[in-house]
């Protein structure tokens, strides 16, 4: 994915967890490597909202096994996962 | 601190004593009511407040109410009345099919049931379950649904609305079971006794002003394992010692560690008396014969629980006049 697009979707899912998780906080207050399990920003009806969120911005399908923190539990990673299912 | 496979054992006799005072206590000389109704489901945790509330309380203060809907395990019934009949305290059963119905609990949880798997009908039964390997990998509390027919299954994860769905209207239940017990103690003028363990109370595991809503939660402190010690000494029959723990919630039979535990109780009890008293991994894991690994999944996992959860432990929010 060229680095332009890259951008995008960091800034998109940035943009989508600070809208839908964070209350009084800005997006440069969460960094891209921050856990979300251990800054306790999602829990797991959150997972659920998320994932719907990636299935339908970025038109990939989230596999069972796939859901996992290894796969979505920072901006990094997530942005690694997008790439690993479009690239 | 010593930590050791006996952290946990109780000195059954002496604890009963203290809740049977305590019992009496809070119902007579708080809450100012002279007696406790209890929802009895032939399970070992309201069984063992029902005795407790009858020693305390004396038999002739206690109603066990049964109240059985079109998904109840057959058996529930008989259990709660050998129980009732053995500690003495009356019994009243208060079918609510007919009233969950009304509410449409079972229309609405089968529509969402039908996004998933648009074939479910009334042949099929169904239960929603969480992860069970969760010492083996990180995962999240995410789950899955799962249709039975003619000894076959499938299962798939919910979407988030369906899933919401699901548990909302399942939630009717134990909201319209909160609403009958307090019918039966408003009209005595007697408390309503809770039957959540520690387990249920801190991870989550009840229904916000559903089995969550009571006068008083005697057994809210006191691990899963304990809660068995305590039946042992009380004389709970054995039928009900030994039944496995469900949910009595879903139509396809489902343990309590399969839908939302993960994790036996011995085990889980274990790992979270350890974290509340700063074990560190590897003493744990030394105990428990389990790695280290597996020691701070476990850990990781039931600190996810108890801090998801402290929403449905809150009272209502209120604004501080000036």
């Amino acid at each position: 994915m060229a680095t332009v697009q890259q951008s995008d979707v960091r800034k998109k899912l940035k943009d989508f967890i600070t809208e839908t998780f964070l209350v009084g906080s800005d997006v440069e207050s969460i960094s891209d490597s921050d856990s979300f399990m251990e800054k306790e920003i999602i829990d797991s009806t959150g997972v659920l909202e998320l994932t719907s969120y990636l299935e339908e911005e970025f038109g990939i399908t989230v596999e069972d096994n796939e859901l996992t923190p290894d796969n979505l539990d920072s901006v990094d990673k997530l942005v690694n996962f997008i790439q690993g299912k479009t690239g | 601190m010593e930590f050791n496979k006996d952290s946990l054992r109780l000195d059954a006799r002496a604890v009963a004593e203290s809740l049977f005072e305590t019992i009496l206590r809070q119902t007579r000389g708080i809450l100012k009511k002279s007696g406790a109704v209890v929802g009895i489901s032939g399970g070992i945790d309201s069984s063992v407040v029902a005795a407790l509330c009858a020693r305390a309380l004396g038999p002739e203060k206690v109603l066990g109410v049964m109240m059985p809907e079109k998904d109840s395990a057959g058996e529930s019934k008989e259990l709660a009345e050998k129980l009732a009949n053995k500690f003495g305290f009356e019994t009243v059963v208060e079918n609510i099919s007919a009233g969950l119905a009304g509410m449409g609990c079972y229309r609405r949880r089968d529509e969402a049931i039908r996004q998933v798997f648009p074939e479910y009908d009334d042949s099929y039964a169904c239960k929603i379950t969480m992860p069970t390997n969760i010492l083996e990998k990180n995962t999240y509390n995410v789950f899955t649904l799962t249709i039975e027919k003619d000894g076959k299954s499938q299962s798939k994860r919910m979407p988030l609305g369906a899933y919401l769905q699901v548990v909302a209207a399942s939630n009717l239940k134990q909201r319209l079971r909160m609403t009958t017990l307090y019918y039966q103690a408003e009209k005595r003028n007697w408390a309503v006794a809770g039957t959540g363990n520690k387990d249920e109370h801190m991870q989550g595991f009840f229904v916000k002003y559903g089995d969550g809503g009571t006068d008083l939660k005697p057994i809210a402190h006191l691990y899963k394992i304990q809660v068995y010690q305590l039946a042992e000494y009380l004389g709970i029959p054995d039928e009900i010692i030994k039944r496995i723990p469900t949910t009595d919630t879903y139509s396809a039979e489902v343990t309590q560690e399969e839908f939302f535990f993960g994790l036996d109780f011995y085990n889980m009890d274990m790992l979270w008396y350890a974290l509340e008293h700063n074990v560190p991994p590897a003493k744990a894991a030394e105990v428990l014969n389990l790695s280290e690994e597996q020691v701070r999944r476990g850990y990781a996992n039931i600190e996810r629980k108890v801090k998801a959860t402290e929403y449905l432990r809150m009272p209502p929010l209120e604004i501080e006049s000036s």
